[in-house]
């Protein structure tokens, strides 16, 4: 018996029942797919989640203004004993020589409205910082330069402004050399920022950068700045460096932990530690959903398993018609091993298809990432499956003696 | 004479030789012409206490061309007889040599191509396979014994034609009548030029007029030389043949030469 009377008596046996046969390829299918798609969006939530990680760098503390997230914030009328966190103290801070601490990076924030001769922008945010803003933070300088600690000293009148803005203010040029209004301050920019993937609500690449010595002279006062962002000699250092900040801080604010009446007055928050804790949450989401797929697989399988073994039992008479005929044991084996391997190739091929083109698009906000192995992983499950339950019962009515086989049913 | 095997050598003339049967059967002369010897055939199903003897003991030796006809009320063995003929089945005791060849000492492998090349079989059920259209059910069992596709395909539509269905080929079992299925099914086993064509009431769900297309066929093969092996329980089917023998309760009780070996019903002596 060759190989194409095999297939082609294969194909007969698929045909020759098509609800059948369309029900079994439907579970392959359902199952392939599930497995496929369901851990291809667990796999993209957890990359979303490990490209805000790289973006933020790993080895950086945010030490804000206030005490928790926002609540009443830490210097109110009546608390007099605490002193707020200002540019005086992140210099002291950074000049305290904390073994774990690179650098101190303060910043304050306000949104303006910025215009140039061609276009004007409104609520676009300004940071106000120091040069090294450019080293420790994923804002990077793209085109021409940084401001230096000389403009900070002088309070110059220099900007640095975000690629979306550039091209907003200056459509057909390059906006580097050129002046735009801050406010109606005129400002020289000095440098374009390297475009960066937006992370948040706000565009990281419509911004102004300028010395926070002349955003506090000219918007935000010489109060108390908003952010500083500390950086950690390196990413294991970042626990120690944290202890070492808030030391510090304790005293130059003069606030006692312990004291209960006390409200703090500042937070620091190591965003790496939450978002790892973010990651992991979202490691054991694709775990949940690879369970629910395999269940679904599972499923899919013992439908496939069903039909194969009521179509064996059905055809153990035909086994002992072909066997009557002179058809030997391989022959037969052939003929069902091809049968439901072609059924359930057909189908988790299928599945593949439907789980690849619904990976297109955006689920429940998550851009799935299918995972390479889960491809042949459910392709090869669910065709053993189907390939075992279809030829083991015809390997052993194929065992049979024909008159047995002939007898049943 | 229920006690007693009775043996034929199917020479001609019918003069049978008899020997008392008992626990091993006497060693026969190998016969020259025989298809099929069975030497001390016994077959029993179930062990100790529901054990069940079909057969207790068959010696019997068919020669080539014969028609012989296997008759017995219904439980006297002689589809049990038939099944280990036809190698669908294994007897318990005994020796069976189809061809000169010990068929208990074969394997599965070897078995299938006897299956395959030496016997044609016709069912009383037809067992044709549902699916499959009038040639593809005919060449099957030149597909097992590995014909190539332009040569199964004329065989098969030469078989076709032999029992007049040339213009049903491409009809399925279930758009053809039993007598028609009946044909489609002698065609198959006829396909392969086997040794000996095995019928198992091949009648039996048949009515009168398909009856008689059925065994007008075996007839006309019985013509051309084949050797031909017949269940029933029809004295009419048993009629068309040369030789009858009758079984009951796994015994051979009678042997009976209805016609000379070769001769066709018409001028050999009716039943």
């Amino acid at each position: 018996m060759t190989v194409l009377e095999t297939l082609r008596s294969a194909f007969r046996g698929i045909t020759a029942n098509k609800l059948r046969s369309s029900l079994t390829l439907l579970g392959v299918m359902i199952g392939v797919a599930a497995v496929i798609l369901l851990l291809a969006v667990g796999n993209g939530s957890s990359q979303q989640i490990n490209n805000l990680i790289t973006q933020l760098g790993t080895n950086t503390l945010t030490v804000r203004a206030g005490s928790g997230f926002g609540f009443g914030g830490g210097t109110t009328a009546t608390d007099t004993s605490t002193k707020k966190l200002t540019l005086d103290v992140a210099n002291r801070l950074a000049d305290a020589g904390l073994g774990h601490v690179d650098a101190v990076v303060p910043q304050v924030t306000t949104s303006l409205t910025v215009s140039s001769t061609n276009a004007s922008e409104t609520s676009v945010s300004l940071v106000g910082t120091t040069p090294n803003y450019f080293t420790v933070t994923t804002a990077k300088i793209g085109t021409g330069e940084s401001f230096t600690k000389a403009d900070v000293a002088d309070a110059a009148k220099v900007v640095i402004i975000g690629s979306t803005l550039a091209t907003e203010l200056f459509p057909t040029g390059s906006a580097l050399g050129k002046s735009i209004s801050v406010d109606g301050t005129p400002f020289t920019v000095v440098g374009i920022l390297a475009t960066q993937s937006s992370t948040g609500v706000s565009d990281a690449n419509s911004v102004v950068v300028a010395p926070i010595s002349r955003v506090q002279r000219s918007y935000t006062g010489f109060g108390a700045i908003s952010t500083m962002t500390v950086e950690a000699t390196s990413s294991a250092d970042v626990a120690a460096a944290q202890g070492e900040v808030e030391v510090v801080l304790n005293q130059l604010l003069k606030y006692n932990p312990s004291d209960t009446r006390a409200t703090a007055p500042y937070t620091v928050t190591d965003q790496t530690a939450l978002l790892q804790t973010a990651a992991s949450s979202a490691q054991s989401f694709t775990v949940l959903l690879g369970a629910v797929a395999a269940i679904s697989l599972l499923v899919g399988g013992i439908g496939v398993t069903n039909v194969m073994l009521v179509t064996v039992t059905e055809r153990t008479r035909e086994i002992g018609i072909r066997k009557a005929l002179g058809a030997t044991r391989p022959a037969i084996l052939g003929q069902f091993l091809v049968e439901a391997a072609t059924l359930t190739l057909l189908g988790g091929v299928l599945g593949v298809v439907v789980a690849l083109f619904g990976a297109q698009f955006e689920i429940n906000g998550t851009q799935p990432v299918v995972l390479g192995y889960s491809v042949p992983l459910a392709l090869g499950v669910s065709v053993a499956i189907g390939v075992f339950f279809g030829v083991y019962p015809a390997a052993r009515a194929a065992a049979m003696r024909p008159i047995q086989a002939l007898r049943s049913i | 004479m229920s006690a007693t095997t009775v043996v034929s050598t199917g020479s001609t003339g019918g003069s049978g030789s008899t020997s008392a049967g008992g626990a091993t059967a006497a060693p026969l002369e190998h016969v020259a012409d025989a298809v099929l010897e069975l030497r001390g055939i016994r077959q029993t199903y179930g062990t100790g206490e529901a054990a069940v003897e079909a057969l207790r003991g068959i010696d019997l030796v068919v020669t080539r061309g014969d028609y012989l006809a296997i008759m017995g009320p219904s439980g006297s063995g002689k589809s049990t007889l038939m099944n280990l003929l036809g190698c669908l089945d294994i007897a318990s005791e005994g020796q069976y040599l189809l061809g000169g060849v010990d068929v208990s000492s074969l394997d599965d492998r070897q078995l299938a191509k006897v299956r395959n090349q030496q016997i044609g079989f016709v069912f009383q059920s037809f067992n044709l396979i549902p699916r499959m259209t009038a040639l593809a059910n005919v060449e099957l069992p030149l597909v097992y014994g590995g014909v190539k596709s332009a040569e199964r395909k004329r065989l098969a539509l030469e078989a076709l034609d032999l029992v007049g269905l040339a213009d049903r080929v491409d009809h399925r079992p279930q758009a053809l009548s039993g007598g028609q299925q009946q044909r489609v099914a002698i065609a198959r086993a006829l396909v392969t030029s086997p040794t000996i064509v095995l019928a198992d009431e091949p009648t039996g769900n048949l009515d009168s007029q398909s009856t008689d297309d059925v065994l007008g066929i075996l007839d006309s093969l019985t013509k051309v030389g084949r050797t031909i092996v017949v269940i029933t329980h029809e004295d009419t089917v048993g009629a068309h043949a040369a030789r009858v023998i009758s079984i009951r309760d796994g015994h051979l009780v009678s042997d009976r030469r209805n016609r000379p070996l070769g001769a066709t019903r018409g001028n050999g002596a009716a039943a």
